[in-house]
């Protein structure tokens, strides 16, 4: 379905952060493997693993086990944590009185720490399902002892997440050894959400305030069941206080997060319709076309990091460095082609442009389909735009989408400085104020109308570029930003840019807005009505250039 | 003689409405539809070189859908200097007008063997929406094909010629227009069946719709149509009226320096233009099946403008002509070399734009004119 406002929700932020969060478990995963192979995991306090620890969490019945568990991670050392680790990953065996951990085709003595050879009788130790959750928690709770503050940190948000308040001594462990001012004061926070489920009143209390501080949606669950749950008075209303002024915080950020969605589509439109605002508002050719000048600049980024990736994989988070360029010099180049062996003979009859460049449209779609394939092609992200600014607890704001709008704003004033300050765009200028008189001044007017239009092809190439970043390439890719396009320079009035941005910028707040309210489809159907009658009003857009002729 | 006394301005003969040539070729055009075809379809056996087969019924049937609304198209581009993307909304609206008719009168065969259309039961309804109510008559059915694009027509057609939006403006306001409409459609909620629109028709007047009698009857009934709606069309572009319009095509604001209301002349071209558009979509959906929001995409409201440019524009015969050459060059292409049809029509648009400003008629014209 043509529908070419990409659906992005307020909680796109909160979503990206979890996901991230994921990935990253699945990361430390394979670090902690390493470490355990190390012994690099630096724990704070050391209580060395006695043969007896490790025997009582390696066999006897579950309860037995679970409760040598929670003291061994009270106190836990390097050796504790591999044990643990191993234990997790079914790489312990137990040897008589012994308690091995493999690692490969070695295996060494979990309390010496010694490399002994593996006893053809060594058995497998068996943890049912609820050991195996025991075991998974002690993991990330002894992630608190990390010597990586980013672990350290997401360890105290998952125990933000799941309050425990039998984690408690652990937390305040770690809260007493914690260099990290960003981790110590999440940990304060966690130790509080522990402490909501605590006996003492007073303590309570505290936590409920304490717990203002960390304004999620996890929060103002937790709060809300501990206000059902709560029974002194004083500590229900300090727990209402902090309800309130979390969920006003979430509100906010979900304000601010419609408001950057807005931008950012804005900025979206904003580039894809700044090469139409010169070749339509500026030359006043109607180019159907643009969008698949977009789609061709798109491709070109992917074939760049297709190259990049099989020839260049090192350098591979640079790939947008040349793709821009190339991207650019790709659409011009088509530009310059159509306008020299089509629009040059279509001047001054744009129902004939019209048609004529939405042919080259249908042309350059059914080209690409041949050359790449009517699916989609992938395009990956620079690592460096992967990810996201955490603003509130609630709202990230995706690197790739920032990338966008500061790229829009670059491109922008490049353009901006282009038309007002160098030869070409006075004679761009001049040419489209008055053909006659900037050629008897001695202006080739064919060349100029060619790079003229080969600049906007080339923005769209640009434009392309970007779009590559945060959405799907495929042929029908230009299709879905034409309408939009020219929606934005109609609106924004022929041969203005400032207009062209307001109008840019104006869309894509509107449309966010409304699509709070009304859904992605209605939202978009709202906004092209309100188009078509605000047209009525103004139909020379928002900034008209004022004229007496009778044509206007 | 009194000097003051003046001549009475003889004003110009209106060209008849067919030379003679003309007539002889619609009686022709006349008797191929409602005669020949039906015998060579029905009557001569499958062997024959003569028979004519039921997918040439259906298809020709189809391109004089679509030749309908090439006429309407060269009423207000071609005459009036109008360029309208919108045609496909107005085709497509009469065609749901027919279709909901059409899905009415399934009753009970459909699959769910409710009385509600199967995707109402899909969905989950349990009463038919407002907009259903006339789709049990078939008066009203033919009245509302008429009226929904009508009524569109005229309140968009009337805002936008008042605003004065013209040329390119008012081509793409109509193109947004249209994809809104599509995106409305493309809603279940609106109930028109979302995606997958109507189908699966099984009768029509109570008679079943699937015999090739009943697609004979359809085809002539096109047929017919056509002919009428061209033979219309000649005499409105003949009339006083149409002579007005050409002008308001040629220079706009001279007319209204001359004291013409241009408004009502372009109003009222486009609002009769829509109404041929929803008679074609109605005559179009009973024969092809099926309609959906497709049809309202752009990219169709466009095709239509590449027809009448194609055939010629401004000359009415052209975009017969075009909609028969275009059309039929997509269903051989499509089944010869699919891939290929897109370059074709790409570079058909750019072929005719810049080589064939007069399309195929004028290229006859400059044959036949350069042979004397």
């Amino acid at each position: 379905m043509p529908d070419s406002f990409r659906p992005e929700s307020p909680l796109s932020g909160i979503f990206l952060m979890t996901m991230r969060f994921q990935t990253t478990l699945a990361r430390r995963t394979a670090k902690a493997l390493l470490a355990a192979l190390g012994m690099a995991v630096a724990i704070h306090s050391a209580h060395a693993l006695t043969a007896d620890e490790a025997k009582q969490l390696t066999t006897g019945d579950t309860e037995a086990r679970i409760a040598a568990l929670s003291a061994a991670i009270a106190n836990a050392d390097d050796k504790t944590f591999a044990l643990i680790k191993a234990l997790s990953e079914d790489a312990a065996k137990l040897a008589g009185a012994r308690v091995l951990i493999l690692d490969g085709d070695k295996s060494i003595d979990a309390v010496s720490g010694e490399p002994v050879a593996l006893p053809a009788d060594a058995e497998d130790i068996i943890s049912n399902n609820r050991m195996r959750g025991e075991i998974d928690n002690a993991m990330a709770a002894l992630r608190l002892l990390s010597k990586r503050a980013t672990e350290r940190l997401d360890a105290a948000n998952a125990l933000l997440k799941e309050p425990d308040a039998a984690k408690l001594p652990l937390i305040d462990k770690a809260i007493s050894a914690e260099t990290d001012t960003a981790v110590k004061a999440r940990l304060i926070l966690a130790k509080a959400a522990a402490s909501l489920g605590s006996d003492d009143v007073a303590v309570r209390q505290q936590a409920a305030k304490d717990m203002t501080g960390a304004p999620t949606p996890d929060t103002v669950l937790l709060l809300n069941q501990r206000l059902a749950e709560e029974s002194d008075a004083e500590v229900k209303a300090a727990l209402a206080v902090s309800l309130r002024e979390v969920q006003s915080t979430l509100q906010l950020g979900e304000k601010l997060g419609v408001m950057f969605t807005g931008i950012s589509l804005g900025s979206i439109l904003l580039l894809a319709a700044l090469g139409l605002a010169i070749t339509y508002g500026l030359m006043g050719v109607i180019n159907m076309a643009h969008g698949e000048l977009i789609m061709i600049g798109a491709y070109a980024t992917y074939v760049v990091q297709a190259l990049f990736r099989t020839y260049l994989p090192g350098a591979f988070d640079a790939y947008l460095v040349v793709a821009l360029p190339v991207a650019f010099l790709t659409s011009a180049m088509v530009g310059a082609i159509i306008e020299r062996l089509v629009l040059r003979h279509l001047y001054g009859r744009p129902l004939e442009t019209l048609l004529a460049t939405w042919g080259i449209s249908l042309v350059l779609i059914q080209g690409v389909r041949t050359l790449f394939g009517a699916q989609n092609v992938g395009v990956e992200n620079p690592v460096w735009m992967s990810g996201g600014l955490p603003v509130l607890a609630n709202l990230t704001l995706p690197y790739n989408r920032l990338v966008i709008i500061g790229f829009a704003i670059a491109v922008l004033a490049g353009m901006a400085l282009l038309i007002s300050k160098t030869r070409l765009g006075l004679f761009v200028r001049g040419v489209t104020q008055n053909r006659p008189i900037a050629a008897c001044m001695g202006v080739n007017t064919a060349r100029i109308d060619m790079l003229a239009f080969a600049l906007g092809s080339g923005i769209a190439g640009l434009a392309g570029a970007a779009l590559s970043q945060v959405g799907n390439v495929g042929p029908d890719l230009g299709q879905n930003y034409i309408v939009d396009s020219f929606m934005v320079v109609v609106l924004g009035g022929v041969g203005q840019l400032a207009g062209t941005v307001y109008a840019a910028m104006g869309l894509g707040m509107l449309n966010k807005l409304l699509e709070g309210v009304a859904g992605a489809v209605l939202a978009k159907i709202a906004v092209l009505v309100m188009i078509v009658i605000f047209i009525q009003k103004r139909p020379q857009g928002i900034f008209a250039l004022k004229g007496r002729s009778a044509e206007a | 003689m009194d000097p003051f006394k003046m001549k009475p301005v003889e004003l110009p003969q209106p060209a008849p409405l067919l030379s003679m040539n003309g007539w002889r070729a619609f009686v022709l055009a006349l008797i191929v539809v409602c005669v020949l075809a039906p015998v060579m379809n029905l009557l001569v056996p499958e062997g024959s070189a003569f028979h004519m087969s039921d997918y040439a019924v259906a298809l020709i049937g189809k391109i004089m859908c679509y030749a309908i609304c090439a006429l309407a198209m060269d009423l207000v581009w071609g005459v009036a200097g109008v360029l309208s993307l919108g045609h496909g909304l107005f085709f497509a609206l009469g065609g749901y007008a027919m279709g909901m008719y059409l899905m009415r009168q399934i009753g009970r065969d459909g699959n769910y063997h409710s009385d509600l259309p199967d995707f109402m039961v899909f969905l989950d309804w349990k009463t038919l929406p407002w907009h259903w109510m006339l789709s049990d008559s078939f008066a009203a059915t033919l009245i509302l094909v008429v009226a929904v694009p009508g009524v569109l027509a005229l309140v968009f057609g009337f805002f936008a010629f008042r605003s004065r939006i013209k040329g390119v403006y008012f081509s793409i306001i109509t193109q947004a227009l249209t994809f809104a409409a599509m995106l409305l459609f493309f809603r279940n909620e609106t109930g028109f069946g979302g995606n997958n629109g109507f189908t699966d028709f099984k009768r029509i007047l109570g008679m079943p719709i699937a015999t090739p009698s009943m697609r004979m009857t359809l085809f002539v009934l096109t047929g017919l149509t056509l002919l009428a709606c061209f033979l219309f069309a000649r005499w409105l572009v003949g009339s006083k009226f149409g002579r007005v319009l050409q002008a308001i095509r040629d220079a706009e604001n001279r007319v209204m320096f001359c004291g013409y209301s241009t408004l009502q002349y372009k109003l009222t071209i486009w609002t009769i233009s829509a109404m041929m558009c929803g008679i074609a979509g109605a005559l179009y959906v009973p024969q092809v099946g099926i309609i959906n929001p497709s049809e309202m995409s752009p990219a169709n409201s466009i095709e239509i403008a590449i027809w009448t440019a194609v055939g010629g524009r401004g000359t009415l015969i052209g975009p017969i002509a075009g909609a028969f050459i275009v059309n039929g060059a997509k269903s051989w292409l499509t089944v010869v070399a699919p891939s290929f049809w897109l370059y074709f029509l790409g570079l058909l648009f750019v072929a005719v734009t810049l080589y064939m400003p007069g399309g195929v008629v004028g290229l006859v014209k400059k044959f036949a004119g350069g042979d004397k």
